[in-house]
């Protein structure tokens, strides 16, 4: 399965963030006539980026992704819908999941702003553009057909910062995604590595177990044509290969909440400093809490030297807290609990490596890497000027893809981030992102713990909620070839 | 120490009055998925001895499946199963259960065919037992009572630790924590109740199997070699042959799988399939699960399967036969996730129990492949999961680890001897 990606037919937003391009809207669109909508599919598709290079580089994007509701809103047949996965057709919002990715409490679905049971989105219409071009770049897109194709929900405006909105330097831990396809997918990773199969990320090739994501094949007919052969079934059509999912989630951040309950924490600024780097896991710069930058190891793909490290030299969690968000949401682990020769790693196999308590807690992370393109949204505050004016709402519209939701954004949203029993630990979940609320036992979730060489634990209680769920769905993110299928025009 | 036993009722159903049985299931929870601990009919609560207790009705949605072998489809009656784990003898718990929820049970196995007003409770249930061919217990002797305590005590340490804990030596801090804990116990906060005395009759048992089986495997060694050649070219074939059966799960069945799971941080999983005919996967059915019960029983080490360390009961069970069988488990985490960390961690275990199963993807040298093939294994798996109607699990909100962290506080606080480092160990476990 070696053919090489036709970069011309994947939306640009899977290997490039527009850092140039530094304004950005989103808009959530509902479906109101199916026949405009796809007639101004067909005009918008020549202004969707795609992932080829280009010279010189283009000032405007558009992307452009649908839920499942919005593809049978289009028209597609419900017979290939349904094989598509069944996360993305069941949706965000749906109970089940929704226990199951922790958004419960105040982030439960009924009360998201949108997205909501019932309030699906149809399409996300992502315009993205350097300053100068953006407002007529948008204009011209949001023209009469546009107006009459679709009900538009736009989310503010956003723009792109150095930092997110706590403070803190984002973006740094990013997969690198094996374009090239070089990568022979082992069965025992047992050495961290940054570069993950391009599977992971793009349907219609192979993922980290080698084998190709479930997704629709469509016979060949004339409304077909346009699609490529799918890899293990040439006689039929791919409509998913190049395209992927696109998880969405709009995370309002309580700036002035976490700076002030860190404060409170701490005896001094520098001490606050150094709560909210081990909440987080970085320090404001960004440079990891672990080791040093620039370790005489590098990392496959690892990239920048922030980035260059893994928790290996920190077993005891007193340099960078085993509950950390960056240590949750990335554990930078292998196959195998430790290295060894042949019979050591029988002895793993079986059982029998080691009975410390600490010993083969997690899965392994090369499963379950998710490629972010999120942007912030809302002003900035600076929690050091006081006011006494309601904040306007900021956050981040958290934007992941992956090619398997369940696996790859679920997986590290439910059991490794939201989940108050990561890791071996207890009462504690994301410290950054965790909803407080208490499990159904009455256990709380709500601490937050320093572990410290040689001495007892530091335990901080009490966290309040520093983020809140204000909206969310599952998208798929269509290839080039997949737009102009959706967008041609039908008889039904 | 006070060794797990399982308790395992598998009766056919009245099809007149399946709709009254499920009437009164669901009358034992709350909401789905949410068993109410002290319901009228089996009060869970009130048994201290009772780790894990499910009722489930063994519907069977693979049963035509056999036809993809040539054979024709079987019927089999309709199943309910009562399954539960316990400390201490099942004979003992069978009476209490008898004495406790009399009338409930007699309510539930009312429907149940062969069952009248005048039959005796504890006989019938003794009569429809089916005890598994292979089971599996997370640590051995680990009572729910131990479990509570340890519970109470890790509670107690964290309240204690908060509060700050002078000491300049690792050593010196555990000696303030160990005192502190001594203090809760004479105060009657905290309670280490004694372990109980292991039943002779248990330990004779244990003996004569651990040491039984291998000499018996030593006694047919020439056999078992003359035979393996044969075995093996016989295996490959069926391995090569036997077709696949992986239909796309439906998504309104997974839907109401998905809303019983994930209410506790532990979560229930049944699974029912038929076994593929024929006489080599009947052995080798029978081998890996016998193989499987040995090694749960004298080899693992306390809280591990393997390199899993999250379940904390699991068995398999023929089902009227030996053409079906029925595995339960006990887990932490969601089901993603527990069929994740299988692929990874213990496939090999994986392949070798469930290839023997119809349609499971095709493995080679019973250990290879198979459920590598991650899309396949996940949908094989849902479609064979079926629902449990009522689960309970006597200590909410903690996990398989938090039970092995809080054991290992108890120890240490028993410890003889301990050094410095031993204490700094301790103390990290905190």
């Amino acid at each position: 399965m070696s053919s090489a990606v036709d970069f011309a037919d994947v939306q640009g937003l899977v290997r490039f963030g527009h850092g140039s391009m530094t304004m950005a809207r989103y808009d959530l669109l509902e479906i109101k006539d199916p026949d405009a909508a796809r007639s101004w599919l067909r005009m918008a598709i020549p202004d969707v980026v795609t992932a080829a290079k280009v010279s010189p580089r283009p000032t405007t994007a558009l992307h452009l992704a649908f839920t499942a509701p919005g593809l049978q809103a289009l028209g597609l047949a419900d017979s290939v819908i349904a094989d598509f996965s069944h996360e993305f057709r069941t949706g965000m919002a749906a109970e089940a999941r929704s226990r199951l990715i922790g958004d419960v409490g105040n982030n439960s679905p009924e009360h998201w702003q949108w997205g909501g049971p019932g309030h699906e989105p149809h399409v996300l219409a992502m315009f993205f553009g350097e300053e100068a071009d953006f407002e007529a770049f948008v204009g011209r897109l949001r023209g009469e057909l546009f107006e009459r194709a679709f009900e538009a929900h736009p989310l503010e405006m956003a723009h792109l910062d150095v930092t997110e909105p706590f403070g803190f330097a984002d973006g740094i831990s990013q997969p690198e995604i094996d374009w090239k396809q070089r990568r022979r997918t082992p069965t025992d990773q047992r050495e961290y590595t940054n570069v993950v199969a391009l599977g992971e990320f793009l349907l219609g090739y192979e993922n980290e177990y080698g084998k190709l994501t479930d997704r629709p094949l469509l016979d060949a007919d004339a409304t077909a044509a346009g699609l490529l052969d799918a890899p293990e079934a040439p006689d039929k059509k791919d409509l998913a290969r190049n395209g992927t999912y696109l998880v969405m989630r709009q995370l309002e951040q309580d700036v002035r909440g976490f700076w002030k309950f860190v404060h409170e924490q701490s005896e001094g600024p520098e001490e606050a400093e150094q709560l909210a780097a081990a909440m987080v896991g970085r320090t404001r710069a960004g440079a990891p809490l672990v080791g040093g930058a620039g370790a005489s190891d590098s990392i496959d793909g690892a990239g920048p030297p922030e980035n260059q490290f893994t928790f290996d030299d920190d077993p005891t969690g007193s340099e960078c807290p085993f509950g950390a968000h960056i240590r949750r949401a990335n554990p930078r682990n292998t196959d195998e609990p430790e290295r060894g020769g042949l019979l050591k790693r029988l002895r793993i196999a079986t059982g029998f490596g080691s009975k410390e308590f600490r010993y083969d807690l997690m899965s392994s992370v090369r499963f379950h890497r998710i490629l972010r393109r999120g942007r912030a949204y809302g002003a900035t505050i600076d929690p050091t000027q006081p006011t006494d004016e309601l904040d306007a709402p900021t956050g981040l519209h958290f934007i992941c893809i992956n090619a398997n939701i369940s696996r790859q954004f679920e997986f590290v949203q439910g059991a490794w981030l939201a989940s108050s029993k990561f890791s071996g630990m207890t009462g504690e979940a994301d410290p950054l992102l965790g909803t407080r609320e208490p499990l159904l036992s009455g256990d709380s979730t709500n601490s937050f713990k320093l572990p410290k060489d040689g001495d007892l634990r530091r335990r901080v209680s009490d966290l309040p909620q520093f983020v809140t769920l204000r909206g969310g769905a599952y998208f798929f993110l269509p290839s080039l070839r997949a737009l102009s299928y959706l967008a041609q025009p039908r008889t039904d | 120490m006070t060794p797990q036993s399982t308790f395992t009722v598998l009766a056919p159903i009245d099809p007149a009055r399946e709709g009254e049985l499920r009437g009164l299931l669901d009358a034992m929870n709350d909401a789905p998925g949410r068993v109410d601990p002290n319901n009228q009919i089996v009060p869970f609560e009130q048994f201290d001895t009772l780790h894990f207790a499910r009722l489930l009705i063994l519907d069977d949605q693979t049963v035509g499946d056999v036809e993809i072998h040539g054979l024709a489809r079987r019927t089999y009656p309709l199943y309910l199963a009562f399954l539960g784990d316990i400390d201490g003898g099942e004979r003992a718990f069978l009476k209490e259960l008898a004495r406790r929820a009399g009338p409930g049970l007699r309510a539930v196995f009312s429907c149940c065919e062969g069952f009248r007003p005048d039959t005796d409770l504890v006989a019938w249930m003794k009569q429809h037992r089916s005890a598994p061919i292979a089971n599996f217990v997370n640590t051995r002797g680990r009572t729910v009572t131990q479990i509570r305590e340890e519970a109470a005590l890790w509670d107690a340490l964290q309240r204690r630790v908060d509060a700050g804990v002078p000491g300049d030596t690792a050593l010196a801090r555990y000696e303030t924590l160990r005192d502190f804990a001594t203090g809760e116990i004479d105060a009657g906060r905290l309670r280490f109740t004694a372990p109980g005395r292991t039943p002779l009759l248990w330990s004779i048992r244990k003996f004569v199997h651990m040491v039984g089986m291998p000499m018996l495997a030593l006694a047919f060694l020439p056999v078992l070699i003359a035979t393996l050649p044969f075995y093996v070219v016989a295996l490959r074939r069926l391995e090569r042959s036997d077709p696949e059966l992986i239909p796309t799960v439906d998504q309104e069945y997974s839907d109401a799988l998905a809303a019983t799971e994930d209410h506790d941080v532990t979560n229930q999983f049944s699974a029912l399939g038929s076994r593929k005919p024929g006489s080599v996967r009947l052995i080798t059915t029978l081998g890996v699960l016998m193989t499987i019960e040995y090694a749960a029983r004298h080899l693992t080490w306390p809280g591990r399967l393997g390199r899993i360390r999250t379940i904390h009961f699991a068995r398999w069970v023929f089902v009227g036969g030996r053409d079906r069988v029925v595995f339960c488990s006990n887990y932490d985490g969601g089901v993603d996730t527990y069929m994740d960390d299988f692929i990874n961690k213990a496939g090999f275990g994986l392949n070798a129990s469930f290839s023997n199963c119809i349609g499971y993807p095709t493995t080679n040298w019973l250990i290879r492949d198979g459920c590598k093939d991650e899309r396949k294994y996940k949908e094989f798996l849902r479609r064979h999961t079926i629902p449990t109607q009522v689960w309970y699990k006597a200590y909410p909100g903690l996990t398989a680890i938090d039970l092995d962290r809080n054991s290992r506080l108890r120890q240490g606080l028993l410890a003889e001897e301990m050094t410095e480092r031993d204490a700094a160990d301790w103390l990290a476990l905190l």
